[in-house]
């Protein structure tokens, strides 16, 4: 195979340009290394541009109660204990700095009437936690770090996505990536890798993820080698649209209800009191969304399947100046006037607990070399995320993340790229379109959200699961074979073929997990074990590739130290 | 032509940076769909080879720019109920940008620009309070979403081509967006006038009237930034000021 590629050499490659990304990028520098940030799409269009409610981190600007031991006990609390608890320690004590530190590269947060960063409350959060931006936290937050490292010097490769991890014996040693504008080849050789590709949302119908959303990291570091953890985890926001069918799974920030927003059903009644009567709208999103999905399948939904939120009880300029985004979306898009009328709103799939498996102190994945944080990175959040837990996890781990990969860049031999692993990875990009027959990859990407959507959805069960199952490994067999039209230009079929690949991996890592795990915990529901499981809650299911095969075992979580056992018992 | 307005026809420019054409697509229609939608429908239908840049689909990424029936639009915001289904929906790709494919254009030229402006920068020991109404002001200009419709019918850029010499309106309201922090202290008002070239801008609002954040770019962002340059190098006593000193940055 005679196919040309361009090589570039850093000690330190970034996949992703999020949160995580930038602020790994932004750390690895700062301690002198060389830098690459890949990103599938345009810089500064990440996910974390759409995160909408806040930032936690105990700053107690509003609350002066609140403190890091706070913040820690809510997050183990939120998820169920599962969590890896020295993450949730060291993202609790961490995250106010990173709050300072990103108003302090120019954010501008909404303040308090004596100037400091205003705080919200939050579904899951005793004390009001979130600082925000209005409900445009992610933009400010995605711009200031964007700004913050393209002028710091790092190398942004644009429209570039990573096809496989490249090693050297069991160590890291770069990536293989192409252009999407030209559709060429090209080799990073970098000593570090930090994954920072956020989740998979895209593998379900209803989502509030964009396309880049299909689990690529979590994949390629499972093809390398690296175990996943907790795969079962998949948080449903409570809130998305439902109508009109083209919007449906857009997401309804849960700031609308921090701001007082109050769910009913068709019948008028205010269900949450059956659900949670203490907490009611401020409950956990895995109480929300189960709470919800009820009141429609047992005919109490409304119109168009979903429960009604309103926040139009609030002045009319107060609802604009808070939730100015919300506004417009529905103005523009289901023609309400959210300061007049309640909204329409239902589950959407919206982020990935399980991830890569980490060391809490490093985010050093268990392949030499390979790090991971963000939503791809497993281990803070446990059986459930806390609202405004992933921006503040994006700024805590990125930083530990590039601090590590650049530690590592430094005391590591250098590392040779193996010529025969190039040549198999660019056979696998260009043999889709030399098959005579099968399947578009769209064909094949709708049968999948459909078969996650239902079988893998809110509800489990292990008939649904095992159907899951066998439905994925029919889909694998024709994704292998599907065949792309036109030429290499900026084609997104072509992409889509390689994004299903990650997409299946993922979703069988997630179907397997959550048929494994007999009990219900967090987001993991399971209609046919309604309860918790003492055995389930002493171990995480670790997913790992066995040759060719996806192996899936039981790794028991670490004793918490009676310090900490004290808070979250307190 | 579609009649029984189940199906809209749409006309989607096919090409590279060598030429392309108009071509026709038939879209069943979906309640509340917008444009985007149908390009998923085509690309998922009939053109799995359809470039389109997109993200989020809900007007936050800024993504989706393009021109439909020759208006500059996010396509994820543009309705396909208020549009005339009688007749076919064009879409092609922003003029002001090369086209590398389809619907996609170069704005690569934008983050060379972005580039060239000095980050924010507070003084040393600053004391990290503010007052909302300082912050309200600037928040303004922080929502900018960066979908550079804004660029794309600037004439200046559009009909003139000063990409050279001259920033544009996007990035004026980032320039805006530093100089009205309430704790920046560097002054960027060399760079509007002599990088950035402000002075091109003879205040048109066309990429006002096209903002999809809605952000007063002209009123609130470019004139009092206009201003600025006019008091640092066009005031008679600064001017002599700058004379006595020897700078030769003045006017």
């Amino acid at each position: 195979m005679n196919e040309k590629f361009e090589t570039h050499e850093h000690d330190v490659l970034i996949i992703g340009a999020g949160g995580a990304g930038l602020r790994a990028a932004i750390e690895a520098l700062g301690q002198g290394a060389s830098v690459a940030v890949v990103c599938k799409s345009l810089l500064g269009k990440a996910h974390t541009v759409m995160a909408e409610g806040g930032i936690a981190a105990a700053m107690a600007n509003v609350d002066a109660a609140d403190d890091w031991r706070m913040h820690f006990r809510d997050t183990m609390r939120g998820g169920k204990f599962l969590n890896n608890w020295r993450m949730a320690q060291i993202h609790a004590q961490e995250a106010p700095d990173r709050v300072r530190e990103l108003e302090q590269w120019g954010a501008l947060f909404d303040r308090t009437s004596s100037g400091d960063i205003l705080q919200r409350a939050f579904g899951g959060h005793t004390y009001k936690r979130l600082c925000h931006v209005g409900d445009r936290t992610g933009l400010e937050m995605i711009r200031t770090l964007q700004d913050r490292g393209v002028h710091l010097g790092i190398d942004v490769y644009m429209e570039c996505a990573v096809t496989r991890l490249l090693k050297d014996g069991d160590r890291i040693a770069g990536a293989f990536a192409y252009w999407r504008e030209t559709g060429r080849f090209v080799v990073f050789k970098a000593k570090s890798v930090v994954m920072a590709t956020g989740g998979i949302g895209k593998a379900w119908r209803i989502t509030s993820n964009s396309w880049e959303y299909t689990g690529d990291g979590m994949a390629l570091a499972y093809n390398a080698g690296a175990e996943l953890i907790d795969m079962e985890f998949v948080q449903f926001h409570p809130t998305g649209m439902v109508w009109p069918p083209g919007v449906q799974g857009i997401l309804v920030t849960e700031a609308v209800r921090g701001e007082g927003g109050i769910l009913r059903n068709k019948q008028g009644e205010r269900f949450m009191e059956r659900y949670d009567p203490e907490k009611m709208e401020l409950s956990t999103r895995d109480v929300v969304a189960r709470a919800i999905y009820t009141e429609v399948r047992e005919g109490r939904g409304t119109e168009h399947g979903g429960a009604y939120l309103d926040i139009s009880h609030k002045p009319a300029e107060y609802v604009k100046r808070k939730l100015p985004s919300m506004y417009h979306q529905f103005r523009e898009l289901a023609d309400v006037d959210i300061t007049q009328g309640p909204m329409e709103v239902g589950p959407t799939c919206h982020y990935m607990m399980g991830g890569i498996r980490v060391d809490a102190e490093t985010a050093q994945a268990t392949v030499p070399g390979l790090f991971a944080a963000g939503e791809a990175a497993a281990g803070l959040h446990g059986a459930n995320r806390l609202g405004g837990n992933s921006l503040s996890d994006l700024l805590v781990f990125g930083k530990r993340a590039g601090t590590a990969a650049a530690e590592h860049a430094k005391r590591a031999a250098p590392v040779e790229i193996d010529g025969g692993d190039v040549e198999k990875a660019t056979r696998e990009m260009l043999e889709p379109f030399e098959r005579a027959g099968g399947d578009s990859p769209y064909q094949i990407h709708r049968e999948l959200e459909e078969l996650m959507q239902n079988y893998v959805g809110i509800f489990r069960n292990e008939e649904d699961l095992e159907k899951g199952l066998v439905a994925l490994d029919q889909l694998k067999q024709r994704a292998a074979r599907v065949k792309v039209n036109g030429s290499r230009l900026f084609n997104p079929g072509w992409h889509l073929a390689r994004d299903l690949k990650a997409m299946l991996t993922v979703s069988e890592a997630v179907a397997l997990s959550a048929r494994e795990r007999k009990e219900s915990r967090g987001a993991h529901s399971r209609i046919d074990h309604p309860n918790y499981d003492d055995t389930w809650a002493k171990q995480n299911n670790v997913i790992v590739r066995d040759g060719d095969r996806m192996k899936l075992k039981q790794s028991p979580i670490a004793e918490m130290p009676p310090d900490l056992r004290e808070i979250v018992e307190h | 032509m579609s009649t029984d307005l189940k199906t809209a026809i749409f006309k989607i420019f096919r090409g590279d940076r060598h030429g392309g054409e108009l071509k026709e697509y038939d879209v069943p229609i979906v309640p509340g769909m917008v444009v985007l939608d149908a390009l998923h429908y085509v690309q998922g239908h009939a053109a799995p080879d359809l470039a389109v840049r997109w993200n989020c689909k809900a007007g936050k990424c800024g993504s989706c720019s393009a021109e439909v029936n020759g208006k500059p639009r996010l396509t994820c915001k543009t309705r396909l109920d208020d549009l005339p289904l009688a007749e076919p929906v064009t879409v092609q790709p922003m003029k002001s940008f090369p086209v590398i494919k389809d619907l996609v254009t170069d704005v690569s030229w934008n983050y060379r620009v972005n580039r060239k402006i000095p980050p924010f920068s507070a003084p040393a020991n600053v004391e990290w309070k503010m007052d909302q109404r300082d912050v309200d002001r600037v928040q303004e200009f922080r929502k900018c979403i960066e979908c550079f419709l804004c660029q794309n019918v600037c004439h200046v850029l559009r009909d003139h081509s000063k990409q050279e010499q001259f920033g544009g309106p996007r990035f004026f309201v980032r320039v805006a967006g530093l100089e009205m922090h309430p704790l920046d202290n560097v002054s960027r008002t060399p760079l509007l006038k002599n990088e950035l070239g402000i002075g091109y801008c003879n205040i048109t609002k066309c990429c006002t009237e096209v903002c999809p954040e809605g952000i007063h770019i002209t009123d609130n962002a470019i004139i009092p930034l206009k201003e600025r340059v006019i008091d640092d190098y066009y005031d008679p006593v600064r001017w002599f000021l700058r004379k006595l000193k020897g700078n030769k940055n003045g006017a």
